[in-house]
């Protein structure tokens, strides 16, 4: 059938997706490879010399692998996996193991395994959406390494005032850095040690904070390219639950200035629902932020993502769901506005979720109690819209959102539905006002503009008269002599 | 206003003044109105009207209420605000000339403060625009006491925007005032937060060009060299750029001691992201440091690059292999080539990543011109053959289409015999943009290799794109013919093509039928009155029956097209009739196009 159409067979040229592609950055600067010799197993140690091996475990633990080449050193592979493992188990199970010396090794083990350059993407428009990540190819150590870090961090022989001379504020910032990486797994992992390093280690809490602002702020306006921003931000939900009341004025900036401008990234639907999240936590803990998130969140209304605008109406009704009817008062006028804006969306999901908004029952009774601001601000588009949408379920929605109202307010109601075409004909009128204005606006331009070259013109004209009479005068002069 | 400058000052402002009267029409509320309708829409435009609000009002209370308004009012959409900035940084004889262009500073500097960069750029342009128009004094009084508080602000933003205005207002103010402007500068290179070190980094090479050199010697060094080891790599980027502008600014003897062991450093930094940028830079900064530190540092640092262990790098060192050796010194240009840069270069050709070949294949053609006949006969043709068989296009188009070059030092033959295959299997690649690369190439080739050679391998390629099962493809193809023909003669033409083009016209497919009306579009011209009116215009006539509509009012275009080439004879008995007839045609496609026609060629 398809032939008849356009005369030509179609071949179809669509390839299978790319397969999960590895990457590393993980094996690069060792000039010499050391061969790896195995210990004895730290179980058969005899207490006395435990300490010892466990520093040399983790000394060997330091050397890197090649894991691009999946058949290079097979031997000290598997050495240094099962001595890892040995680690995160003994540092899981036993006591009495972290001891003041083994805290520089065990963060110089980390740190050379973990801390690296993360290698550019293969895909330089990956879309963390629709594309498969980039695994790491050295998981099957870094996992390990990862895992015990987790478990020194959560021994509970681990003391955070002999950590925090290496757990450091240059420390921590690698770290962040590696939030960036395409591996999901890796960024999970991330994700619980930092938490933990902030829940241990007091003194970098405000450094993590603001680190994390510069985190997002680059990526809000310099790079768009961040791939852990869905996990920083749940940690902030959960730092965010536990700060102090009145909120610091830091926290308040952190809100309007890096959480709300978040909503303008494009990948927004990969961390809509942390950010949704944040939002209405700092709401719960202080109502006197509503305004702000609300205005700010109109400020950044999308205008021609329908997707996103859908996300926005959600994030809407989750806050409205917690307002307090006093803060709803000081916002209910810019937002019912933008709420009718959606109503009259032609996409019909924009339409619907707005719409939905009536079925909520404590916003409706939000609605009802403000009543006669509320109607006059949407009851021209609900008018207008139930006459012209094209689809079906939006206009019977429109019809039970008009039945609601109507019920709420009958003489209102009526009153509006009497002034409709009037105050459609005040608005045509004031149409035309304004294309009056603008065009006398522009004669009065014109004639400014041509006087203004007139004037020019007449001063060269009198400057040349000048120099003419001057240079005959001088001539004359000359001649004079 | 352009007009406006050559006026003096002092009448325009009196005009300006005195056309006031008449502005009780409009109450500066009304424009106001305007300015902050309800609509996003009808504010944007209305800002980007503001001139004429400001005409409208006169420069007196453009700068007395206008103004202040813009500047208390600054909380609007992005887009908005940057309409604004962007307005602002032309109104200068709409407050009354550079004697008051101060008086657009204050709405600027809060719209250089604003959150969206973009809207923080314009801002920053339109300052930098402004700044020529201030008088010294205005400069010291007004301009700089703002660049001041914005590199003192307590939000990145500000601080951010400050690093573009330092280096317009330096050269033209006193000695005290340029202290504390490198003062500041100092201070926001070592800014707590990362953003305002990146915008300090970007700016440092155009504000050491504005320094006097003890103070790029005693000043920008150090920053220099505290900025490419910042401990964020997007930081170390920045630097290098400016390392280059640095390199250019001072005398070669201070060279080594003050930027190359930092250059150095770069080049082996931890992060790939800065070692790219090196490689990216690699053909500046060779030009800025001159033909000894080439030899003794840039070279080893290249081939390192080339050598480089991620693929992005290598890529970026690979594109800059023929500005390199280009611009070696003379004298060791050769040598220096084939011992150290070409063994690199070998590597590369079989990189395995797809990225560097293809950037190798787009320059090393570029080789042979500087190596000569000899050594590329030796050393480049193996290459040359071993990419045009890589498995990736790219790679072999890229060599394709840089053929000329080689064409000069040796000729095209020694490559024909592997350039066939390759070029076979590109013209029926899977990929319709890989087909319609090579399509473009077909002129370049079919004039390098000859009408012999045409003939016999490439032209039954040429005829089988016709009918490509992609419209691109028939279209390229189509125009493909015409430049054949322009290249090889009308009579080739006649011999060659034409007859295979006119055969189409009784393909069953109507889509093939189309594609001799399209080529017949193309060809008529070049291939003349006499090869068009024998041969072409009857088949023409004929297709004036198709039964497909499409086919039919192709045929109205295409009389309509190669009209200009017949004869006024031809056109009224022949041409005429047929149109006619297709005039009245059922369908209403046909009619148009056909009517169209006989007006086009006059035959009504």
């Amino acid at each position: 059938i398809a032939e008849k159409v356009d005369g030509f067979p179609r071949r179809s040229m669509r390839r299978a997706r790319q397969r999960r592609s590895h990457s590393s950055s993980q094996f690069r600067y060792q000039s010499s490879q050391v061969e790896l010799t195995p210990l004895p197993l730290l179980k058969d140690a005899p207490v006395a010399e435990l300490h010892d091996l466990f520093c040399k475990k983790l000394q060997q633990c330091c050397v890197l692998f090649d894991f691009l080449d999946c058949v290079a050193d097979l031997k000290g592979k598997e050495i240094k996996r099962a001595a890892l493992n040995e680690l995160v188990e003994s540092v899981a199970t036993s006591r009495g193991v972290l001891i003041e010396p083994l805290y520089p090794e065990a963060i110089k083990m980390i740190s050379v395994n973990i801390f690296r350059t993360l290698p550019p993407s293969e895909n330089p428009e990956f879309d963390p959406e629709e594309d498969e990540p980039a695994l790491e190819a050295s998981w099957p150590h870094l996992q390990l390494v990862y895992e015990f870090f987790l478990r020194f961090l959560e021994s509970p022989d681990f003391q955070p005032s002999l950590a925090k001379r290496y757990v450091d504020q240059k420390f921590v910032l690698q770290l962040l850095e590696l939030f960036d990486s395409e591996d999901p797994r890796e960024r999970e992992y991330l994700k619980t040690i930092l938490h933990r390093v902030y829940g241990k280690l007091l003194g970098l809490r405000a450094y993590i904070r603001k680190q994390i602002n510069n985190i997002f702020l680059r990526f809000i306006y310099e790079t768009e390219r961040f791939n852990g921003v869905a996990e920083l931000l749940e940690i902030l939900g959960s730092i965010i639950n536990g700060f102090a009341l009145p909120l610091k004025s830091e926290h308040k900036q952190f809100l309007v200035r890096v959480l709300i401008p978040l909503h303008t990234a494009k990948s927004l639907s990969i961390f809509h629902a942390q950010l949704a999240y944040c939002v209405v936590q700092f709401m719960e803990k202080d109502a006197t932020v509503t305004e702000h998130i609300i205005r700010g969140l109109l400020r950044y209304w999308p205008k021609t993502c329908t997707q996103k605008e859908v996300m926005f109406l959600g994030e809407i009704e989750e806050i409205l769901d917690v307002i307090e009817p006093s803060q709803f008062i000081r916002v209910q006028e810019p937002l019912f506005k933008q709420i009718a804006a959606c109503i009259s969306s032609p996409h019909f999901q924009v339409a619907e979720r707005a719409l939905y908004f009536w079925n909520n029952e404590y916003i409706l009774s939000l609605i009802e109690e403000n009543c006669q601001v509320i109607l006059p601000l949407v009851f021209g588009t609900l008018y207008r819209v139930s006459k012209e949408h094209w689809n079906q379920t939006i206009i019977s929605l429109i019809y039970n959102v008009l039945k609601t109202f109507m019920e709420m307010n009958s003489k209102l109601f009526d009153e509006l539905t009497a002034s409709y075409k009037v105050e459609k004909q005040k608005e045509v009128k004031k149409e035309r006002e304004r294309a009056e204005l603008w065009r006398n606006l522009e004669d009065l331009q014109e004639r400014r503009l041509q006087s203004l070259t007139e004037a020019s013109r007449n001063q060269k004209n009198l400057q040349e008269r000048e120099n003419t009479t001057k240079s005959q005068s001088e001539t004359s002069a000359a001649n004079t002599t | 206003s352009c007009s406006c400058t050559v006026v003096s000052k002092q009448p325009l402002a009196s005009k300006m003044a005195g056309a006031d009267s008449d502005d009780s029409l409009y109450p500066i509320a009304v424009l106001i109105d305007e300015l902050r309708n309800e609509d996003v829409q009808l504010r944007l435009n209305s800002i980007k009207k503001l001139s004429t609000i400001a005409l409208a009002l006169g420069v007196e209370r453009t700068r007395t209420e206008l103004l202040p308004f813009l500047t208390d009012t600054i909380y609007d959409e992005d887009e908005v605000l940057l309409a604004l900035a962007e307005q602002l940084g032309n109104f200068t004889m709409l407050v009354g000339g550079p004697e008051y262009v101060h008086c657009l500073l204050p709405p600027l500097e809060s719209l250089a403060t604003v959150e969206e960069t973009v809207v923080r750029d314009k801002a920053v342009e339109s300052l930098r625009k402004i700044s020529h128009e201030h008088s010294p004094v205005d400069l010291e009084v007004h301009f700089e006491p703002l660049v001041k508080r914005l590199a003192s602000g307590d939000w990145f933003t500000s601080r951010t925007s400050a690093c573009g205005l330092f280096s317009v207002c330096y050269p033209r103010v006193s000695s005290t005032v340029k202290a504390e402007i490198r003062q500041h500068f100092r201070t926001l290179c070592s800014d707590d937060t990362p953003m305002v070190r990146r915008a300090a980094a970007s700016k440092l090479g155009e504000f050491a060009k504005v320094l006097e050199l003890e103070y790029v010697k005693s000043d920008i060094i150090s920053l220099f060299t505290a900025l490419a080891s910042d401990e964020q790599d997007s930081v170390r980027l920045l630097a290098v750029e400016a390392g280059v502008s640095i390199a250019t600014l001072l005398p070669q003897e201070d060279l080594e001691a003050l930027v190359m062991p930092t250059l150095r450093q770069a080049a082996e930094d931890k992060s790939w992201r800065v070692r790219y940028m090196v490689a990216d830079k690699f053909s500046d900064l060779q030009k800025a440091v001159g033909p000894e530190i080439t030899k003794n540092d840039l070279v080893p640092a290249f081939q390192n690059l080339l050598k480089d262990c991620e693929a992005e790098v290598r890529a970026a060192a690979a594109n800059k292999v023929k500005e390199f050796c280009e611009n070696l010194p003379e004298d060791s240009r050769e040598t220096i080539i084939m011992t150290h840069i070409l063994p690199c270069v070998k590597e590369l050709v079989s990189d395995t990543n797809q990225h560097v070949k293809s950037a190798l294949a787009s320059v090393i053609m570029g080789l042979s011109t500087i190596l000569g006949k000899d050594n590329t006969i030796e050393h480049l043709l193996p290459l040359f053959l071993a990419q045009l068989k890589d498995e990736c296009p790219e790679v072999r188009l890229n060599i394709i289409s840089n053929l000329d070059c080689v064409n000069e030092v040796i000729g095209i033959r020694q490559l024909s015999q592997s350039l066939l295959p390759a070029i076979v299997e590109l013209a029926e690649d899977a990929k319709w943009r890989v087909r319609l690369a090579i399509i473009e190439y077909m002129p370049l080739l079919a004039g390098q290799l000859g009408v012999e050679f045409f003939d016999e391998k490439l032209n039954s390629l040429c005829m089988a794109w016709l009918v490509d099962h992609v419209y691109a493809i028939r279209e390229a193809a189509t125009c493909n013919l015409m430049k054949l023909v322009e290249k090889f003669g009308a009579e080739w033409a006649q011999n060659t093509i034409v007859p295979k083009v006119l055969g189409m016209a009784n393909d069953p497919n109507y889509l093939h039928r189309m594609t001799t009306l399209f080529c017949i579009n193309a060809l008529s011209e070049v291939c003349g009155q006499e090869i068009t009116t024998k041969h072409m215009l009857p088949v023409v006539f004929k297709m004036s029956n198709d039964q497909v509509a499409n086919v039919r009012f192709n045929v109205a275009k295409s009389l309509q097209k190669i009209g200009p080439v017949l004869d006024s004879n031809c056109l009224q008995t022949e041409v005429k009739p047929v149109l006619e007839k297709l005039a009245s045609d059922q369908d209403m496609d046909v009619k148009y196009f056909a009517q169209e026609a006989i007006s086009v060629l006059s035959l009504a």
